[in-house]
């Protein structure tokens, strides 16, 4: 029965966070407009050689990414500090996990959106021709959006109530993000080139790992971060 | 000191909290028993709202303990927030969503039927602006919504932190309605105030909180 | 009912300095005997004798990170505050052990390969492991209330634990994966009683190390407490 609750609760929660992102445009716009710059940024990095770039292209997409979701990431929490509705939150009885797992949730759809319109900027860009291994790419994508989205909601629900959150954020969560990071821009790399396939399992393998061990770690420790 | 037992709405002893090495509360004693409004007054920064937050849950007592109907705000916390209202300070509303799909979202963390809904808006008369955002609503409307949200989830006990601020007349008279309505049906409240006027019609008793520790009136004059 | 901590006594040293001198003497013992006993490497030299500071002080550090995840558990099934300080107090040692593994490792780089840095996986893996814990300790400097700053590094330090594992295993992959470099930790010639010897060595004094942090910042906390404590009489 109270699974039942808690699953309301969650999807109240992402819904809420949806419809509010969504009616104050500006966020998303901003976080695209940020994944395009730094797409641009990164061209005049490695250009204008186009093989360097193309070279480059998977471990860049994923730096757009990661630099766009940190936005997503802190604005998540913005809207309940502004109005003082955490403590909203905090007040209504029932597990404190769903609250994590519907900002996870409104975050993961955020940052998936936000990587449709991005990737194919990329792909263009850096002159990356769409390999007959797409599908897999889609797999990797998802799976590498996960990881980031699991630690960056995690995070963030401190960082964005300590001083210095603008700093605080990048600085815990980048350096626990190396094993997914890696794991998507070498999967995805292969799966660029076509080849060797046997290399992306391998990445993938590990990605899902990565999500499944955070996940449920995340899950059992949001319940300690969360109080006042 | 006695430990704390079950016949009070709400049961507080030696409430104690700190922020740093300032004591803000130095051992508060306090019971409000079912069918009593007890009003909570003092100066600015005297504790009043740390202890009604200590009551809610929102805080930890560094010492001491409060009971709501036997139970204990920190070991069961959760049966805690199950019964009280708590109104604070600010709003806490989403200035996106209308006043509708605000209610609507508490509805939905409560586990309640969004029929209470329409019910809750019309008892602080604010069906006229259901479907407005909150973002264009003025400071009483807000303190009314705040109060609908209040309503849905039936509050045995009210924590109210200066629930009269940003309220015209009509919404004094609103207010203290409802607060005299939930608490003649067994609850009990318990409410900050700035001053004491507003409230003077509804208040069993009051109890001002001065250096930390609380000293009462008998009965409000 | 929650009471007051007004007996909040810190721990004595006890018996600790002696452990510490102990410790002290067999690491003397121990890079002495990979100093002086063991044959110098047919590549590298006496340059390689750096391994007998390296490779345990690398070990250790991992050591450290099993100690952050234990008392950082065990603050948050309990809430004595003095488990989180343990937990710090090995964040603090197991940052110096990673700092002094990060430079010898360059130290062995720059003869070696003419390079500052290679992107070795364990050296690579070392560096990742630095910047999380650099990061437990920007979020305890950035937290004032102490309960918080418990609750939060307690999280950050059981995460941080879980992942090192991780990080290692997926640098490596990435530096295997692909063409190899030779590991600055060939084995052929490391003399293995000098390595174990010093291990033990760097463990022990690691352990000697994170309870003198521990019994200091007890004393500090002691301090605050009865600090409070007298705010709370006047």
């Amino acid at each position: 029965m109270t699974w039942n609750n808690d699953w309301r609760r969650v999807r109240a929660i992402a819904w809420k966070d949806l419809t509010t992102e969504r009616r104050s445009k500006a966020g998303f716009n901003g976080v695209v407009a940020l994944g395009v710059t730094i797409l641009v940024l990164f061209g005049f990095a490695l250009g204008p050689d186009a093989q360097a770039m193309r070279d480059a292209s998977a471990g860049v997409l994923w730096l757009a990414a990661l630099f766009a979701a940190v936005l997503a990431f802190n604005r998540s929490y913005q809207v309940e500090l502004e109005s003082g509705a955490l403590e909203q939150l905090l007040l209504y009885p029932g597990s404190r996990w769903t609250i994590y797992t519907g900002k996870l949730l409104a975050n993961l759809a955020f940052v998936g959106l936000m990587l449709v319109i991005v990737v194919p900027v990329g792909i263009v860009l850096y002159q990356v021709s769409v390999p007959a291994t797409w599908p897999a790419l889609l797999g990797v994508l998802a799976l590498g959006a996960t990881g980031i989205c699991t630690l960056g909601t995690f995070y963030a629900s401190m960082s964005s109530r300590s001083r210095a959150r603008e700093v605080l954020l990048p600085l815990l969560l980048f350096p626990m993000l190396v094993p997914a990071l890696l794991a998507a821009m070498q999967a995805s790399k292969a799966l660029l080139n076509g080849d060797m396939m046997h290399e992306a399992g391998a990445w993938t393998k590990l990605l899902v790992a990565y999500d499944v061990i955070f996940l449920i770690a995340t899950h059992l420790a949001f319940e300690h971060v969360i109080e006042a | 000191m006695a430990e704390p037992t079950s016949d009070f709405a709400i049961d507080a002893q030696g409430v104690a909290r700190r922020f740093g090495t300032r004591w803000v509360l130095r051992g508060v004693t306090l019971r409000v028993s079912p069918g009593e409004t007890v009003g909570l007054l003092g100066a600015n920064g005297s504790g009043k709202s740390t202890l009604l937050r200590i009551c809610g849950t929102l805080l930890r007592p560094s010492a001491g303990a409060v009971n709501v109907f036997g139970h204990d705000v920190v070991r069961e916390a959760d049966a805690v927030r199950a019964r009280i209202g708590f109104l604070t300070h600010s709003p806490g509303l989403y200035d996106d969503l209308t006043a509708r799909e605000n209610l609507e979202f508490a509805a939905s963390m409560l586990g309640i039927a969004s029929a209470d809904v329409d019910r809750a808006l019309e008892r602080v008369e604010l069906t006229y602006a259901a479907n407005e955002r909150v973002r264009g609503f003025s400071a009483g409307m807000e303190r009314r919504l705040s109060v609908a949200r209040l309503l849905l989830s039936k509050p045995q006990v009210l924590l109210l932190d200066e629930p009269y601020s940003n309220l015209d007349a009509a919404g004094i008279a609103m207010m203290s309605g409802i607060i005299a309505e939930l608490v003649r049906g067994g609850g009990a409240a318990l409410v900050v105030l700035h001053e004491l006027a507003p409230a003077a019609g509804i208040l069993t008793r009051t109890v001002t909180i001065q250096n930390g520790r609380e000293s009462t009136a008998a009965g409000v004059a | 009912m929650t009471s007051l901590p007004t007996q909040w006594i810190p721990p004595k040293p006890g018996r600790w300095p002696l452990f510490g001198a102990s410790a002290l003497g067999l690491l003397i013992a121990g890079q002495a005997l990979g100093v002086l006993a063991s044959p110098p490497d047919r590549d590298m030299g006496d340059l390689e004798k750096i391994i007998y500071v390296h490779v345990p002080a690398a070990w250790v550090m991992s050591v450290t990170f099993a100690i952050v995840m234990y008392y950082s558990l065990r603050y948050l099934w309990k809430r004595d505050e003095r488990d989180d300080l343990a937990a710090a107090s090995a964040a603090e040692v197991g940052t110096v052990l990673n700092a002094l593994t990060l430079t010898l490792g360059m130290i062995f780089a720059k003869p070696t390969w003419g390079v500052w840095w290679t992107w070795d996986a364990r050296l690579t893996s070392t560096l990742v492991l630095f910047l999380i814990f650099v990061g437990y300790l920007s979020l305890r400097g950035f937290v004032d209330d102490p309960e918080r700053r418990a609750q939060w590094s307690a999280a950050v330090g059981i995460l941080g634990a879980i992942n090192v594992g991780i990080v290692y295993m997926s640098v490596r992959w990435w530096r295997t994966l692909h063409q190899v470099q030779s590991s600055p930790d060939t084995v052929d010639s490391i003399y293995v009683l000098a390595l174990r010897v010093n291990a033990f060595a760097f463990l022990f004094l690691m352990i000697y190390f994170v309870r003198r942090r521990y019994e200091s910042m007890c004393l500090e906390r002691a301090a605050d407490h009865a600090a409070e404590a007298a705010a709370l009489r006047t």
